[in-house]
């Protein structure tokens, strides 16, 4: 049954659909700024897909998000998110193991890392600098933009100009040639990408991870170079590109932003399902509950994906006809599945050497470009990947929290995973398959690892838009291709949060500068409400 | 395994131990290691002082092992060379050694090293960082082979004014005949060793290089020839008192790699960093030459140079301005030394254009910690010739015994 945390009053500044991440971030600032905030959530527990649950014993699972990286430091800040609980713990290194019983790791030590590529490549081993440092020039340039509006590139606003001559400026400052890399690395595809910098194929392998994750597209498809700088967009504690964990598993996060919304006066309702949103001559006036119950507000912020927002919870008749198109033909592929899984104990992994530290970082099975250019054919053949690209972690090897002691937990990320199956619909035989076919991918890396299992949520696309709301489970909101990002995201002309309905904003990932538990998207929608009530921050 | 390889996996001790280490942690007083190139090297033996004093007085073992040694060898070595770098190799003669840098196509530094000439079609080049991509990229196109050899053959610097004579009495026969960047092969008690003349510090010295198996008896010979010569081991700090003193540039701390350089502007080429004598324009195409061209023809935006610095605090890591008063920021310190042979303050400094001309006048801005109160102050600097040090012995053949 749901429950409303926080107080709860008359009426509504704000009512905001969704207590995921984004939509808690906006609700904090406009709280902050002295706004009546009101978050409602379908699910009975908060997070959206930034969420810890238990749902086997002591376990706990970060059921959907795992790993944290993107989270913005300016926003942690600024909600005092530390103070209200939430701890990020980096982790170190990451291992692809091969099918022949190698292994590449990566290690936080410079002097570690090279040795280790140089075992694979010594060439590899030093274009690794130039490749890092190429990485982080083109993650200068985009990162202070990610805490801005896109500028629309049609207004001759003088905010828009103003926001074009800093986009100019910014890709002045880094130079002639860094603009040529710019626009090539955010239209090309991954593999030609890593071709540029290595031979090895396990080190291309390895790093080509990034750029499918949660993208419906392969490690050979243009536009993959940018979804593996996105990868790289979020640093812990200054260190660039680093990734950790949420002590508590990601719903820390989430929790923290729901402790932070309450001390400013806000709250949060769970089990609200909002069926629609509310529009009168052109205007939103709140939202229409599942129950039937109606939430009335001056403002509401749509947290959900663009499509679940004007498809599913909104009557056609209110929206321009341009824009609806436009919705429909926003890319939100599913593509990505999820097992989390409770273990007797840490399983062992004959190819990764005794003692390496690279067990507590993201382990992979993907050895080659082809085999995960293999693993997208499947998907396109509406099918599960047959070797799929896993990124999968044992969490509680570093958070306490976890699991019980001497026992483990660990998050499977899966890449392929079609939301529609080209033999019907999802069945639960189906997704059992599914989860075997990932099941026995691991074991032929751990011979161990089937005796350890004590439970394993098995997660499909279908199941995380079932669960979540997200549609076709795509875990980014829509996919993070030049055609869909800045001022093109979500839809031309409507990147600055706003809707073709007067008082509705958008807040979600589906909005620049998109997915990953990052939080900018919230923030710079709370931004653009106060600024269209003059209270201009 | 060879004798550089520890016996623990690199992710559980990441830094190498050179054929010499041994020894280093015998005579290692205070345990003050450093990471240099991979490597597990030591900074500092006893105290800095006596190291450094015995670089200019008696003589020096510095072990050089970790310097990046590249093997380049093949039918077009020479040409794939001479269009790496600015100088013009062609006229390197077998046996000799040539000081070079390299740049990127902007005229950017990628690094410094020395290029040795084994053979007609073979040669050495030693460097300060790994950079195996960046020359095989700039390799397409020659017949030439280049591997990296830094753990193949093991190095020691002998330098200072005795280091002649204690080479000679090692067994160095005729070592007194080498010429400045001259090559020497010898063998000594059935040991190949080979010698050339240079070195880090301005000074007389020998640079050894030799077979890993060989290091440690190398070593022992070495010092027991050396013992009645002030021969002792130093470790880097004191290597890097001389080199400033010699106005010799430190990669990553001078200058950085412009190809590792995230930020616009943070390159530096040749002219800027006053190796303007190392560039040839007159040679054929080399990389970085049209921007090099164009930057002699419009003039250099910077200029590093050496400086006088007032007082006797070491101006380190200070911002330079061009009044008293610190308004008008000109440039910074890059490396700084109260030098005890010179008896002088003196810096490396990146100066902006026209501030860099010799006999300019320009401010320092200095921190002091004074018992832990910190003090700021002005302290006004002149810009000189450098090296600050260049002792005669240093080219004298035959160099004297002592």
């Amino acid at each position: 049954m749901g429950s409303t945390t926080g107080a709860s009053g008359d009426r509504n500044d704000v009512v905001i659909i969704g207590a995921g991440h984004n939509g808690l971030v906006a609700a904090c600032y406009l709280a902050r700024a002295g706004l009546k905030v009101q978050v409602l959530e379908r699910n009975d527990y908060i997070g959206g897909a930034a969420v810890s649950r238990k749902l086997y014993g002591d376990f706990t699972y970060s059921n959907c998000s795992y790993v944290c990286s993107l989270l913005r430091p300016e926003i942690m800040r600024a909600l005092e998110l530390p103070r209200f609980g939430l701890q990020v713990i980096p982790y170190e290194g990451g291992c692809t193991m091969m099918r022949d019983g190698g292994h590449l790791a990566l290690y936080d030590n410079h002097d570690a890392l090279r040795r280790e590529i140089a075992r694979h490549s010594p060439r590899d081993a030093e274009a690794y600098h130039r490749f890092s440092t190429d990485v982080i020039r083109q993650c200068k340039f985009i990162k202070p933009l990610l805490m801005r509006e896109p500028p629309d590139p049609t207004s001759f606003k003088p905010r828009d100009l103003m926001e074009l001559l800093y986009l100019g400026q910014r890709l002045n400052s880094i130079g002639e040639d860094r603009m040529y890399d710019t626009i090539r690395f955010w239209t090309m595809s991954a593999a030609d990408f890593l071709d540029e910098y290595f031979e090895s194929e396990i080190v291309k392998a390895h790093f080509a991870g990034s750029s499918i994750i949660g993208t419906a597209l392969g490690p050979r498809s243009p536009g993959t170079a940018y979804v593996l700088l996105h990868h790289y967009m979020g640093d812990i504690d200054d260190t660039v590109g680093a990734w950790g964990f949420a002590r508590g598993g990601m719903g820390a996060i989430t929790a923290a932003l729901t402790a932070s919304l309450e001390a400013s006066g806000g709250s949060v309702r769970t089990g609200a399902a909002v069926e629609q949103i509310l529009v009168k001559n052109g205007r939103t006036t709140g939202v229409a509950l599942a129950s039937g119950e109606e939430i009335n507000a001056r403002l509401v912020i749509s947290n959900m994906d663009v499509k679940r927002t004007f498809l599913k919870s909104m009557a056609a008749e209110h929206l321009p006809a341009d824009f609806l198109t436009a919705v429909r033909r926003f890319k939100i592929r599913g593509s990505s599945g999820k097992l989390n899984i409770a273990l007797d104990g840490l399983p062992r992994f004959p190819a990764i050497p005794e003692g390496s530290p690279c067990i507590r970082g993201d382990l992979h099975l993907t050895d080659s470009l082809e085999m995960m250019e293999r693993a997208y054919d499947d998907w396109k053949d509406g099918r599960w990947s047959q070797a799929p690209y896993v990124d999968m972690l044992i969490p509680s090897q570093i958070d306490p929290t976890m699991a019980p002691d001497g026992k483990h937990y660990m998050s499977v990320f899966v890449q392929y995973c079609p939301y529609e199956l080209a033999d019907g619909p999802w069945t639960a035989a189906k997704r059992k398959a599914f989860g075997d076919t990932v099941i026995d991918a691991i074991a032929r890396q751990s011979p161990d690892f089937k005796s350890l299992i004590l439970h394993a949520e098995i997660r499909t696309p279908w199941d995380i838009e079932n669960e979540v709301g997200l549609t076709e489970g795509n875990i980014f909101q829509g996919e993070l291709t030049m055609d869909q990002l800045l001022f093109n995201r979500p839809v031309p002309g409507f990147a600055q949060y706003r809707t073709p309905i007067n008082g509705l904003y958008m807040s979600g990932s589906s909005t620049h500068p998109g997915g990953g538990v990052m939080g900018a998207p919230g923030a710079n929608a709370a931004r653009r409400v106060l600024r269209d009530l003059g209270r201009a921050s | 395994m060879p004798p550089s390889e520890p016996t623990a996996p690199h992710f559980r001790k990441p830094l190498l131990e050179t054929p010499f280490h041994a020894r280093a942690r015998e005579l290692s007083q205070i345990d003050q290691f450093v990471p240099w190139a991979g490597y597990n090297t030591v900074d500092v033996f006893t105290t800095v002082e006596q190291e450094y004093f015995a670089i200019r007085n008696a003589s020096t073992l510095y072990d050089l092992t970790p310097m990046v040694k590249y093997r380049v060898a093949g039918r077009e070595a020479l040409e794939f060379l001479n269009r790496l770098v600015t100088r013009d190799l062609r006229k390197l003669r077998v046996g000799r050694v040539s000081y070079v840098v390299w740049c990127n196509d902007r005229g950017h530094i990628i690094d410094d090293g020395t290029v040795f000439r084994l053979a007609a079609t073979e040669f050495r080049l030693c460097t300060a960082e790994r950079q195996l991509d960046w020359l095989l990229d700039s390799a397409i196109g020659f017949d030439v082979e280049i591997a990296e050899v830094t753990t193949d053959i093991a190095a020691l610097a002998v330098q200072g004014p005795t280091s002649c004579y204690i080479l000679k009495r090692f067994g160095l026969e005729g070592v007194e005949r080498l010429k400045v960047f001259e090559i020497g092969e010898f063998s000594v008690r059935g040991r190949p060793l080979t010698v050339s003349r240079t070195g880090f510090t301005g000074d007389l010295g020998y640079e050894l290089w030799m077979r890993p198996a060989d290091a440690v008896a190398i070593w022992d010979e070495l010092m027991a020839a050396g013992r009645t010569r002030g021969l002792r081991a130093i470790g880097s700090q004191a290597l890097n008192m001389a080199r400033i003193e010699a106005g010799f540039l430190m990669p990553n701390i001078d200058f950085m790699n412009a190809e590792h350089t995230v930020r616009l502007g943070r390159g530096r080429s040749p002219l800027e960093l006053g190796l303007g004598w190392l560039v040839d324009l007159d040679k054929p195409h080399f990389n970085g030459r049209r921007a090099l061209i164009a930057e002699r023809r419009a003039g250099s935006r910077r200029l590093l140079v050496g400086l006088d610095v007032a007082g006797n605090k070491p101006a380190h890591n200070a911002l330079l301005y061009a009044e008293e008063a610190g308004r008008r920021e000109v440039g910074s310190v890059t490396s700084a030394l109260w030098s005890p042979t010179c008896k002088r303050n003196i810096a490396l400094a990146i100066l902006e254009a026209p501030h860099f001309a010799v006999g300019t006048t320009l401010w320092a801005d200095i921190y002091l910690n004074r018992e832990l109160v910190w003090e700021r102050r002005m302290a006004k600097c002149r810009v000189v010739e450098k090296p600050f040090f260049a002792p005669e012995r240093r080219r004298a053949t035959p160099p004297a015994d002592r």
